[in-house]
């Protein structure tokens, strides 16, 4: 009876066809969080506002100075008094406060011999933000340093990602994001609307088998997602310009594969909650947060607590989104990410072999 | 063979027993009602013919097939329409036909002279939402949806519920047509008033049977006088009956009281007592099923 499944597909698409209000949310969340994370949230230093405090306006003074406003990321907010520093960090006038050294040039001169040195530049960093403030550190101490970078120690070079640009880091953690919101959270809720509205009592006492209805739920939910999948790669390559070196192809299937998986989450929830409500309840705070923390999207895993570090082993989102940034930035085939690819095939399995096994073709 | 055979079916739902060791027939193609009020067990019975749950004693079979071994070709023979609408409000008349369709694996076109009577009411609104249809007319399509793959026994819960008078009786006719075509029916319904429609109906009451048998048998076996007595306070001569020598019961029965008495009650002496009754009046009744599920129940 093949011409059976075909129309429970359509029927399918029919419900989300019409719900149209659902179907612009899901279209527009997407697009929404990228440009979000893309551009209005960031962890890079940007505009932070700098005052100088120099006993001596020397040539050398002039010139780090010169080379700190001509930065894009540092607006030069000009010369105060060391007794000002204080009242201009406090009132969130300036971030950092640059403090030139009396003999500034002296010591300059006297470190190009080789002669040891105290410190010449006492950098003050407004820290209330951490990471702007960490990062404005290392990044104003090379615009400082410029001309001694014969005498500096390291050579850091920033690979895949020179500018450390945020959207590059959150790419992949949104898709890891919106495809479990998009397929787990949807599906479960179609399947739980069925149940709550007494349609699902109808459909098994039919010949069909409950595989068939739950395989004929999942399938527009998979197209919807593919379209999603194509924006968000088309989103991430010409409005964020994020590389793709490593060919999209396997970026792509990789997507497909944790697609699946997000489908076979939903379906799972569906046989746990009894109301639509309780399936956005599991799948918005239950699935979301192991997401948003525990995954690397937000916080690197190697910064957990070793208990979290364990924790996340099970979060399917982690394995994921790792994977997409060593394609995506890294630029890596997907044969270097075997190990993620197999890992999330096993979770696939599983979740789907107890969903299945758990759904239930009685009312109780 | 009968359509329906249920034997000693019990289902409790922890402590509480939803159906208590209940035994009944359905005869082939018979329009068999089940009669109560609501918390009588008849949707949970429905759920167990229909293979929905499982019994927690006895056994029952539908069409000759068990309802816990072979529950899958039970669910291919049977109609079943839930107390609820349970069609699709967002897909039209004709999508949720053709659906039901598919889904057994049948046609429209096959089984449209089954229907015709039924969906040909509605064909008009055939590109409408489901969801917008009246009440009348969501209960005509579910009709013609579980009726779609001509199933050999028809399980109808509760189809009248909320459904306006007139609907309501074109619902009956219909169902009595269906009756030409030899399938079997078993419908359930709280309204004592449609057991007259049925062929034979079991009363039920928390869980139990009460009693089996033509409506007309079942109303013959009413063996005490019935009367329906007013006044112009009905609270207060409600009490006042339930309280007088000879009166078994008194209770509310639409604008009268219907009031059983004994055999040694005489009723001009009755009278003869109540004439201190602001505009009392009293009427010899003839007993309906409802008299009858009260006296059965009150037993």
């Amino acid at each position: 009876m093949r011409h059976n499944f075909g129309s429970f597909v359509k029927k399918e698409s029919l419900h989300i066809l019409r719900d149209k209000r659902t179907m612009l949310v899901v279209m527009l969340i997407p697009v929404v969080l990228m440009v979000l994370f893309g551009f209005a949230i960031s962890t890079e230093v940007n505009n932070v506002n700098v005052a100088v405090v120099a006993p001596e306006r020397t040539d050398g003074v002039s010139d780090a100075v010169e080379r700190l406003a001509h930065n894009d990321y540092f607006t030069f907010c000009g010369y105060i008094d060391e007794s000002e520093i204080d009242k201009e960090l406090r009132t969130g006038e300036v971030g950092a406060v640059v403090v030139f050294a009396t003999d500034y040039d002296r010591r300059v001169a006297q470190m190009a011999e080789g002669v040891p040195t105290a410190p010449l530049i006492q950098l003050i960093v407004d820290a209330s933000n951490i990471n702007t403030a960490s990062s404005a550190t290392t990044y104003m101490q090379g615009v400082l340093l410029g001309t001694q970078s014969q005498q500096a120690m390291f050579e850091t070079r920033m690979m895949f990602n020179p500018q450390m640009r945020s959207a590059y880091n959150f790419v992949p953690g949104i898709m890891g994001l919106i495809f479990i919101l998009v397929c787990a959270m949807m599906t479960s809720v179609s399947i739980v609307r069925e149940k709550e509205m007494g349609t699902m009592e109808v459909l098994l006492v039919s010949p069909v088998r409950p595989v068939k209805i739950i395989f004929a739920k999942m399938i527009p939910y998979f197209a919807i997602s593919c379209v999603v999948l194509v924006s968000i790669l088309l989103l991430a390559r010409y409005l964020l310009g994020v590389p793709m070196s490593g060919g999209v192809w396997g970026i792509f299937s990789l997507s497909l594969l944790y697609l699946m998986l997000s489908l076979a989450l939903g379906l799972l929830v569906s046989t746990i909650a009894k109301t639509q409500m309780a399936a956005l309840l599991i799948s918005a705070m239950v699935m979301m947060m192991p997401i948003l923390m525990l995954s690397g999207m937000l916080f690197p895993i190697e910064n957990l607590p070793i208990f979290f570090q364990w924790v996340s082993n099970i979060v399917p989102a982690r394995w994921y989104i790792d994977a997409v940034r060593k394609m995506m930035i890294q630029g890596l085939p997907m044969m270097a990410v075997w190990k993620n690819c197999a890992i999330l095939l096993g979770m696939t399995v599983v979740i789907m072999g107890v969903s299945l096994k758990k759904f239930n073709d009685k009312l109780e | 063979m009968n359509a329906i055979e249920i034997h000693n079916l019990s289902k409790s739902y922890g402590k509480h027993k939803a159906l208590d060791d209940i035994s009944f027939d359905v005869r082939q193609g018979e329009l068999f009602g089940l009669i109560g009020p609501d918390g009588a067990g008849k949707t949970t019975l429905f759920r167990l013919l229909t293979t929905l749950l499982r019994p927690s004693a006895g056994s029952a079979t539908v069409d000759g097939h068990d309802i816990v071994k072979e529950y899958r070709a039970i669910r291919s023979c049977v109609g079943y329409m839930p107390g609820r609408f349970s069609l699709y409000g967002d897909l039209s008349v004709e999508e949720n036909l053709n659906f039901f369709a598919a889904m057994f694996g049948v046609t429209v076109a096959e089984s449209y002279d089954l229907i015709a009577p039924i969906y040909s009411q509605i064909e008009p609104f055939r590109k409408r939402r489901a969801g917008k249809l009246s009440g009348g007319m969501k209960q005509k399509l579910a009709l013609s949806c579980a009726l779609i793959h001509r199933p050999k026994v028809l399980l109808l819960d509760e189809p009248t519920t909320g459904v306006d008078a007139v609907s309501r009786s074109e619902f009956w006719d219909m169902l009595a047509g269906l009756k030409e075509h030899g399938i079997t029916i078993l419908v359930s319904t709280p309204y004592m008033d449609e057991a007259s429609r049925c062929e034979r109906i079991a009363l039920c009451n928390e869980g139990r049977i009460l009693g089996i048998d033509t409506p007309t048998n079942i109303v013959k076996a009413f063996d005490k006088r019935l009367y329906g007595v007013s006044a112009r306070n009905m609270y207060s001569l409600l009490d006042r009956m339930r309280h007088t020598k000879g009166v078994v019961d008194c209770y509310p029965f639409g604008e009268r009281h219907h009031m059983v008495v004994d055999e040694e009650c005489d009723i001009e002496h009755l009278k003869m007592e109540c004439t201190d009754i602001e505009s009392f009046n009293i009427v010899s009744a003839e007993p309906t099923i409802e008299d009858m599920f009260i006296k059965l129940m009150k037993r």
